[in-house]
């Protein structure tokens, strides 16, 4: 179990699961966390390539600290975005945030 | 016993991800989502990565996880816990997320990585400081640029008017 393959294959469920939730789910906040495990399995594979793939440096690992600070942002910005459209529009459901639709 | 351990908290992290995508009701998503982070932070020990496990845990855990709890708890009415959770394309998102793993899965099992032996260390924290503080000092700096545009947008985004 100690090898590539068997993180890759974590990863790339675990992004297809994000993946699906972010093209399905309504609600701006499930939306947000489908990125949330997009960006996971990202920086999972990073970090799993960092270790096998015969490397000296730790420059994966380093990737993975400013995804995680990446996230942090995306979701602060995200959640203000949510909540005024919550304010506005009484309703969290992204579909209907149609209005500069042509 | 490593083996085992390995397999646990991959079933954990896997499984719960399936519940944050598939709960009809959203705050069961939340605290689903909860686990898968604990999870990948578990992923991150077993790859030697210790620092980055512990961040994972402070910064996702302790603080996105209640961002995103709360965001659900403010933004729920109480007349709208019935509602659809799913669109109406989600036979065709699901076919295409699942060809898109059959892809991936293909790929990452028959490629020839380039793979040496991996690295095993003791501690991560010294070598790190010393790349980030040297090789990438650049995107550090505009990390921590991108943090302060980040909370100033927030903050004028959430203000009353």
């Amino acid at each position: 179990m100690d090898n590539l393959q068997s993180y890759l294959i974590i990863s790339t469920i675990l992004f297809s699961l994000g993946l699906f939730g972010v093209m399905t789910r309504r609600n701006g906040v499930a939306v947000l966390m489908g990125i949330e495990l997009i960006l996971n399995a990202a920086s999972l594979n990073f970090v799993a390539f960092n270790r096998f793939g015969g490397m000296r440096e730790l420059d994966g690992q380093v990737f993975g600290i400013f995804i995680i600070v990446l996230a942090a942002a995306e979701a602060a910005v995200a959640l203000a975005i949510i909540i005024n459209l919550f304010k506005n529009h009484e309703t969290v459901n992204i579909d209907s945030a149609d209005q500069m639709k042509g | 016993m490593a083996e085992v351990a390995f397999i646990i908290v991959a079933a954990i992290t896997l499984a719960s991800a399936f519940f944050v995508v598939f709960s009809p009701k959203l705050m069961y998503s939340g605290v689903a989502l909860f686990f898968t982070l604990f999870g990948v932070a578990g992923l991150y020990v077993f790859l030697y990565a210790d620092f980055l496990a512990a961040t994972q845990i402070m910064v996702y855990v302790g603080g996105i996880m209640v961002l995103i709890l709360f965001g659900i708890m403010l933004t729920n009415k109480i007349a709208s816990t019935d509602l659809r959770q799913t669109n109406r394309g989600r036979f065709m998102a699901g076919l295409g997320a699942f060809i898109l793993f059959l892809f991936m899965a293909y790929i990452a099992l028959t490629a020839q990585w380039h793979t040496g032996s991996p690295q095993l260390l003791d501690a991560t924290v010294a070598k790190l400081g010393l790349l980030i503080l040297y090789q990438y000092l650049l995107p550090f700096e505009v990390a921590s640029i991108l943090l302060l545009a980040a909370l100033i947008g927030a903050a004028l985004l959430s203000r009353k008017k």
